[in-house]
């Protein structure tokens, strides 16, 4: 554990080295605003909750994350520290989880920089504040799936280019799959067991069920175990590179 | 004690390294030497336990890397090719961290910076990001995080690489230093490195050992060792070169230009000396010049991973 902890603060401060943190935090910021106020209709809706802001979360996430979990392990191939990390007196998982961990306090910071929202509608209204809370959790759960997805995606390339577009294009499948257009695509040709399955792995209908205040068991083990299943497959990723 | 047993590695259908065994003790210095795509690095990989071999083992310490990686890794200090580091680091940041990660805790992780900062002579950029240094100052942070933790063995994959005629004096001297207690493995184009620093060298092609000897030992085996260069006041080099190719002890002989023969020893008769200085006492002959050398390892490099020897 001392080892994954001197890994995640050497990345953490990492990103405040450059000026990746600086550009996210700030279009991460301005965008979550812009759509909560003009997308969202934040005050022609009359209601004192956050949920126009929470609902742009997952699409802000798709090209937000992934440009976090790009460099994750691409880069460390590309400038070949990977050679130097893998061959410290570490195992795989505790340079995984250093890199995953530090990338998703960050995100968690980012989150936490929209407090200013939080104050708004309290001075606006009585919002449910637990329910606020929960959408907080849960954004944050939901960032981490994304960069798990990531973290190993990036593993397989030195392009962070190729990285970015994979973890896109992977995560937008998660959001999409419990929407209609997914679901009648299989409907009718695979068995319905199968098509539950698809359904089930909808971060959004994940997202939304915490977002509405209830941070429900079977949410929050979905989460956990989307993160621990890709974080298990970077680490499978990293040993079939290391035996290439 | 580093022991390397059949170790071999493919990529797909091709063997980058074939069967490569050897051992080495404490106070020996190995210079791998070989053409580039010789498998060198790649076996430099395996040892320090960052890729898999396809079979074969290697034990560090009595540590089988794979089996017992962490322990054989702590074991270790690597300078990967090109010493990559975290580029957007300070020196000091970096070299902590890696103090850290080696097992350093409170007052000993400043110790250990400021002992290899001096070993390496990095003082004077210590609290600069390591992106803005020269190259030969990112090998030496290079050469620094290798050393950090004292370690037993030495694994360093071109170190002189990219440094100027003094600062490659200092590696080599540091080497030579360390050499008494620490097993060292270096891999090297610059065939004067070897005969410089290293106790052992081997010479890999086609990722198989095609020599292995002490580098003086390498020299002997050159075609050119003992061959012997001269001119006969009075004889043209035509008739002498004649001369000579009778004699059972000269081997090959060429004429040089410029004037002059040089003539190389038969193989299995050695020194061709003596006979020829018989020759020049039964015809009354004079020297102009004459010049015994001996054998370059460059040149045998050439033959060896040219082919001719193998």
């Amino acid at each position: 554990m001392k080892n994954v902890t001197i890994i995640l603060n050497r990345e953490f401060a990492s990103y405040f080295t450059t000026p990746v943190a600086y550009v996210f935090i700030l279009v991460f910021l301005v965008l979550s605003s812009a759509f909560t106020f003009y997308l969202g209709q934040f005050y022609e809706r009359g209601q004192a909750d956050l949920l126009p802001f929470f609902n742009f979360h997952p699409w802000l996430y798709l090209f937000l994350v992934p440009s976090v979990s790009m460099r994750l392990w691409s880069e460390e191939r590309a400038s070949g520290s990977i050679e130097l990390l893998l061959t410290l007196p570490i195992t795989l998982w505790e340079a995984i989880l250093g890199k995953f961990l530090a990338a998703w306090l960050f995100t968690g910071l980012s989150l936490l920089g929209t407090f200013p929202l939080w104050l708004s509608v309290n001075y606006l209204g009585e919002p449910d504040n637990g329910a606020i809370a929960a959408s907080y959790v849960g954004s944050w759960f939901m960032a981490g799936a994304f960069l798990a997805v990531g973290c190993c995606l990036s593993a397989l390339t030195k392009s962070q280019i190729v990285a970015f577009i994979l973890t896109g294009t992977v995560c937008l499948m998660l959001v999409l799959a419990g929407f209609p257009l997914v679901l009648n695509f299989f409907q009718g040709w695979v068995p319905a067991m199968i098509l539950d399955l698809i359904a089930g792995l909808s971060i959004i209908a994940h997202f939304m069920a915490i977002s509405k205040g209830v941070l429900a068991l079977t949410d929050v083990i979905y989460f956990v175990s989307m993160i621990g299943l890709w974080l298990t497959l970077t680490r499978l990723v990293l040993q079939a590179k290391s035996a290439d | 004690m580093i022991e390397v047993q059949n170790l071999t590695k493919q990529f797909g259908s091709t063997t980058v390294v074939n069967d490569l065994s050897f051992e080495l003790g404490p106070g020996s210095v190995l210079g791998f030497l070989g053409p580039n795509g010789a498998g060198k690095s790649t076996t430099m990989k395996m040892i320090t336990g960052f890729l898999t071999p396809s079979s074969g083992s290697v034990h560090i310490q009595g540590y089988d890397i794979s089996s017992h990686r962490q322990a054989a890794q702590a074991e270790m200090g690597y300078l990967p090719e090109g010493a990559p580091s975290y580029e957007e680091m300070t020196v000091a940041a970096f070299l902590k961290f890696i103090a850290k990660i080696r097992g350093a805790r409170g007052a000993l992780i400043q110790q250990w910076v400021d002992r290899v900062t001096d070993t390496v002579s990095l003082r004077a950029v210590l609290h600069q990001r390591i992106e803005t240094l020269s190259k030969g100052y990112k090998r030496r942070v290079g050469l620094a995080q290798a050393l950090i933790h004292d370690p037993s063995i030495l694994i360093l994959d071109e170190p002189t690489d990219g440094l100027d005629p003094n600062q490659k004096h200092q590696v080599r001297q540091m080497i030579l230093d360390l050499s008494d207690q620490k097993i060292v493995i270096i891999s090297t184009h610059i065939l004067e490195e070897v005969s410089a620093v290293c106790s052992r060298a081997m010479i890999i092609n086609a990722g198989e050992i095609v020599l292995d000897d002490t580098p003086e030992g390498l020299c002997q085996r050159a075609e050119g060792h003992l061959s012997v260069s001269l001119r006969i006041n009075g004889v043209g080099d035509e008739a002498l070169s004649q001369a000579c190719s009778q004699l059972p002890q000269c081997g090959r002989v060429a004429l040089i230009d410029g004037g002059g023969v040089l003539i190389y020893p038969a193989e299995a008769l050695g020194d061709p000396l003596a006979a020829l200085q018989e020759m020049m006492r039964a015809n009354h002959w004079q020297a102009e010049w004459i010049q015994q050398h001996e054998g370059q390892l460059d040149e045998l490099f050439r033959d060896a991973t040219g082919g001719r020897l193998q």
